[in-house]
């Protein structure tokens, strides 16, 4: 190997500090070639190495009965029985989406739905968080538009329908949008495939499309805040070939179907570098590549070039000699290229040749586990002390409260996702049987009675004034969709979205928030399989709020016991399952209403809102509910007028509470709620039901006409459910409507 | 009654009309792979589903009218066997010159899912003749290019041989604009050609053929070809 | 070899909607001298051809198959270099 005189600009450019590069000599023993110091760069990068998340993930629990695979893999997979497993996981895409939107989602889409078939499973469905700045300003709408356009034309062309998800707009993500995708599978066990090199002499081969220079040092950018000077690394971004990808799900599942693969991984950040290297260190063995053998696009590309290019829409497959053909044939079927590039060894060491020329040797566990771990420094953020002094009292009631009620149904991040969700193709493969716009979706599984219940969650407004609680209730609101439904909630994967955690206050909200995630997930039974950090989220040194998305998988035996969650039937009787609430802090009122970001969130119990869960699903196994959706955004007001909008029936209601605040009822965003309807012949059954688990029930009024009444009070909201219907539902398009 | 359904590179919509005619409605029902020459066997009814064959470059539908199965579906559709193209399957009929005019970008321009309510304006054809004339039947869209086109002339051929099956309407069955999901001319969502044994449609009834999907209403296409096949 | 610049356009009284969210974008920006945009496609095709002649019939022949559909778009080429 040639060594050539490298000075620390080199190093430096590539985002390594000078203690790290020490490092890599003194592990290797030598000086590294320009080519390993590149491969070092990336794969010790955050977003590769989780240097600085890696002590707190650990934290998490993430075993249980119903966990087939933890994290470390490409996707986490939890039993839904009858020999079946669900195989998912959400990663984020912010940095690519906050340069080029329509690109970032639509590669971001691409990246997490190859996690999930290189497991061996079939994607059956798609979801997404996503946050923005205000829909007043142009630069976000077309942010935001690019981004919903970009995950339409991505996921819809490869037929994966996506079902679920959340959109959050709040200054703090004007410069730094987050986009997060979760992809969702199914497989049988016996089809599950890792990520690993097994089998010393069996065949390194490179699938999909051509290699180009895109995308070269993406890991690193995700590394780094955005500035202003960011738009001009858009180079960085790459362009996504979903028809490619879609060729790919179809001949990668064939070669499953076909038992001719013994390993397979999709190349995402850091593309044939971090993908040789983690497929080589699972296993320990060692992978020998010939990157001239790798199918270019572009000229005159470098071995290093080659080595860290993001193009998209690329697997290796680890594959027995004797079955390189018949794995070229399946290819070949689809239109698709197969070159082996590279064999598996038993010394442990990712080497990289050039023909005959060896540019890069190194042990791969140096690069998937030795990463240096950083013990980050923390500290309280000194805003939350005076965020969290507020109080009720210092608030004034508005005088027009049914305006106040109309302005918070109307606000983006309350009214109805219809204008995003539309443009997602959310039916194909007709198992959707819970459509978007519920508390979670639900997919069924043709064959069986079995449902999956799907939900991405994280009120971010919450985490950033109570980071420990906020985390918790993430986790609690994510399991509370999935048991409106009538399923259990299984498990979680997660998207942690921070700013840059080198500063101390970032790094507690991070600390804190994985503290409150790690005790509900505990509590509830929904232990982590995976997921993706996130940091650097600054524009110009601004954090955006900390925003633990939370995507939960949940399990419903059979989908005849559903429930969604408009009502349905005249004469019904709504009833409220938990407390009035009280807690106004933090609330999507205080900022429509009073433009106020401040006070405690509410808090969650979670012995209460386990119960709540438990009576959710007994309920449902017992036919006893008609509709049940939770209180979140908006607090009790808008989730009844959701639950009308949605069963197109009027409802009648009359809260009558001495000595309670009219905006309080209507608005607060108390945890462990649930407005459900049902016939009044059931209503005995379901009070002693919640009595059993603990919980109260209040009787609040009935369902009929055409109007939506709600009394609280001496306050009287009264709409014509046309009208109310129109507000929620044209508000965000009104925003995007071409001036 | 025997199906076939061609699956093209990028076809995503394969499986749901293998549900449909095999599970639903009980035929014996095969896939068909672009590449062959000619059907293995003898069908009764060719399904050309939705999906983005070939990813839709170019022109939606352009490039699978070259595939190597198109001219036994050709074949298959000048002996009278039925042929019904769905959402992509309608754009690669139009652009194989099977079935009259052409599908357009949505004029909002965005991809658009969604139920929407179809009138059925002929219940004399294969595809619609378990229907009642004018019946309101509810089918969800999913497409970004769905904006049918037709010059006059081909207009006033489609109207004279009511070789226009279906419209978008409202939940009234009125023809509105509001209702036209794409700005298709005359609200136009599915035809027939001069002989009504090939139809084209946007809407995709196999994703409406079970109650536990929100609607069951599409089923009635199938349930046609059946009685139309059984009465043959 | 020739090079032919191939330019589809959507016929003459097709809706262009492309085309009109285009014109709108230009008169907010404040472009209010635009009376008109057509949005079409711009195809580079390099063709070997004993000659021009040849490489023009071949490029007819494509553009009328696959390049445009006639029945809604039209379409005309140039060829670039020798």
């Amino acid at each position: 190997m040639k060594t050539i005189n490298i000075d620390s600009k080199v190093w430096r450019e590539m985002g390594l500090s000078d203690a790290d590069y020490q490092r890599i000599c003194q592990l290797l023993g030598r000086q590294p070639s320009y080519e390993e110091i590149g491969i070092f760069s990336v794969m010790w990068s955050e977003h590769c190495s989780y240097k600085h998340s890696k002590p707190e993930l650990r934290k998490l629990p993430t075993s249980g009965q119903q966990v087939i695979q933890g994290p470390g893999e490409n996707a986490g997979i939890v039993d839904i029985g009858d020999n079946q497993a669900i195989v998912f996981k959400m990663e984020s895409h912010n940095h690519p989406s906050a340069i080029e939107p329509y690109q970032g989602a639509a590669t971001g889409v691409g990246g997490i739905v190859r996690d999930v078939f290189t497991m061996g499973a079939r994607p059956i469905a798609l979801l997404n968080s996503l946050r923005f700045g205000q829909l007043d300003d142009a630069h976000v709408r077309y942010l935001f538009s690019g981004v919903v356009a970009g995950i339409a034309g991505y996921g819809n062309c490869l037929g994966i329908p996506t079902v679920a998800g959340e959109v959050f707009f709040d200054n703090s993500y004007r410069g730094n949008p987050l986009v997060n995708a979760m992809c969702v599978g199914l497989v049988n066990h016996q089809d599950i495939r890792l990520g690993a090199a097994s089998g010393v002499g069996n065949a390194v081969m490179l699938i999909g499309a051509k290699t180009g220079r895109d995308g070269i040092h993406g890991a690193t950018f995700a590394s780094e805040e955005l500035s202003d000077e960011s738009e001009s690394k858009r180079p960085s971004v790459q362009v996504g070939d979903p028809f490619m990808e879609k060729l790919l799900i179809e001949a990668c599942l064939e070669l499953i179907a076909a038992g001719v693969v013994v390993g397979m991984q999709d190349l995402g950040a850091a593309g044939l570098t971090s993908s040789s290297s983690e497929m080589a260190s699972r296993e320990n063995n060692g992978i020998d590549l010939d990157v001239s053998k790798v199918p270019l696009r572009e000229s005159g590309m470098t071995p290093y070039e080659i080595m860290l290019s993001e193009s998209q829409e690329r697997m290796l497959v680890i594959v027995e000699p004797d079955r390189i053909e018949e794995v070229k044939a399946i290819l070949t079927k689809w239109g698709l290229d197969a070159t082996v590039v590279g064999r598996v060894t038993d010394d442990g060491h990712l080497r990289v040749r050039y023909q005959d020329q060896v540019v890069a040797d190194i042990p791969a566990t140096l690069l998937a586990d030795e990463a240096p771990v950083v013990e980050a420094e923390f500290k309280r953020p000194a805003y939350l002390d005076s965020k969290q002094k507020w109080q009720v009292e210092d608030l004034a009631q508005p005088g027009d409260l049914v305006q106040a009620f109309i302005d918070v149904l109307k606000s983006p991040n309350v009214a109805s996702k219809e204008w995003v969700y539309r443009q997602y193709d959310h039916m194909v493969r007709t198992n959707t049987v819970v459509l978007p716009g519920s508390d979670a979706a639900v997919i069924r599984i043709k064959g069986t009675t079995k449902g999956v219940a799907l939900t991405a969650d994280c009120n971010p407004r919450h985490v950033y004034l109570d980071p420990y609680e906020g985390g918790k209730a993430a986790v609690a609101e994510a399991a509370r969709n999935v048991a409106c439904t009538g399923a259990s909630p299984l498990a979680i994967t997660n998207c942690l979205n921070f700013g840059n955690p080198e500063k101390p206050e970032i790094f507690y909200t991070f600390k804190e928030a994985l503290r409150g995630m790690g005790e509900a997930c505990s509590a509830l039974n929904t232990p982590v399989t995976g997921g993706n950090v996130s940091f650097y989220n600054e524009t110009n040194g601004q954090a955006v709020y900390p925003t633990p998305s939370i995507g939960m998988v949940g399990l419903i035996d059979n989908t005849d016991n559903m429930i969604t969650s408009g009502l349905k039937n005249t004469g019904d009787l709504i009833l409220l399952i938990g407390e009035y609430g009280h807690e106004l802090g933090g609330s999507e009122y205080l900022a429509t209403v009073h433009n106020l970001v401040a006070g405690r969130p509410p808090a969650v119990d979670l012995n209460t809102e386990k119960g709540l869960q438990q009576f959710l699903v007994t309920a449902a196994e017992q036919k006893m509910l008609n509709s049940a959706h939770d209180i979140s955004e908006g607090g009790l007001a808008c989730c009844l007028a959701e639950k009308a909008i949605a069963g197109k029936l009027g409802v009648d209601v009359n809260i009558k509470l001495s000595g309670k605040r009219s905006d309080v009822i209507l608005f607060n965003e108390s945890h462990s709620r649930v407005l459900v309807s049902c016939s009044p012949d059931r209503l005995e059954q379901v009070k002693s039901l919640a009595a059993q688990y603990g919980m109260p029930v209040y009787s609040l009024g009935t369902v009929g006409g055409d109007r939506f009444s709600l009394a609280v009070n001496d306050t009287t909201i009264e709409v014509p459910l046309v009208d109310l219907s129109r507000y929620w539902k044209e508000a965000i398009a009104c925003c995007m409507k071409p001036s | 009654m025997k199906a076939g359904i061609i699956v093209f590179p990028g076809s995503n919509c394969d499986s749901d009309a293998m549900h449909v005619c095999q599970q639903v409605m009980g035929w014996d029902t095969d896939y068909i792979w672009h590449a062959e020459n000619q059907f293995a066997r003898k069908y009764d009814l060719i399904l050309i589903p939705g999906g983005f064959s070939y990813g839709d470059y170019l022109r939606s539908g352009a490039i699978a009218r070259f595939a190597n199965i198109m001219s036994a579906v050709a074949d298959h559709a000048k002996g009278g066997g039925y042929v019904l193209g769905i959402c992509n399957g309608f754009q690669i009929l139009t652009e194989a010159n099977l079935l009259p005019g052409a599908l357009l970008r949505n004029n909002h321009l965005q991809f658009r899912c969604e139920q929407v309510w179809l009138k059925v304006e002929n219940a004399d054809s294969p595809f619609t003749c378990a229907a009642q004339e004018g019946q309101l039947i509810q089918v969800p869209i999913a497409h970004m290019d769905g904006n049918y086109f037709a010059d006059k002339e081909t207009l006033e051929q489609l109207q004279e041989n009511n070789q226009i099956l279906l419209r978008y309407v409202d939940e009234t069955g009125l023809l509105t604009a509001a209702a036209n999901p794409n700005g298709a001319i005359h609200n136009i969502a599915g035809i027939c050609n001069e002989a009504g044994n090939v139809c084209g449609m946007m809407p995709h009834p196999e994703r409406a053929a079970e109650h536990i999907l929100g609607s069951a209403d599409g089923r009635i296409i199938f349930e046609s070809i059946l009685q139309h096949w059984g009465e043959r | 070899m020739f090079t032919a610049r191939i330019y589809v356009t959507l016929k003459e009284g097709v809706l262009d909607p492309q085309g009109g969210a285009v014109m709108n974008s230009l008169h907010t920006l404040g472009y209010q001298s635009v009376k008109d945009v057509r949005v079409g496609k711009y195809l580079v095709v390099s063709v070997q051809a004993s000659s021009q002649e040849q490489a023009e019939k071949q490029v007819n022949e494509m553009c009328a198959k696959l390049l445009a559909n006639p029945v809604i778009e039209d379409y005309k080429f140039e060829f670039v270099g020798e």
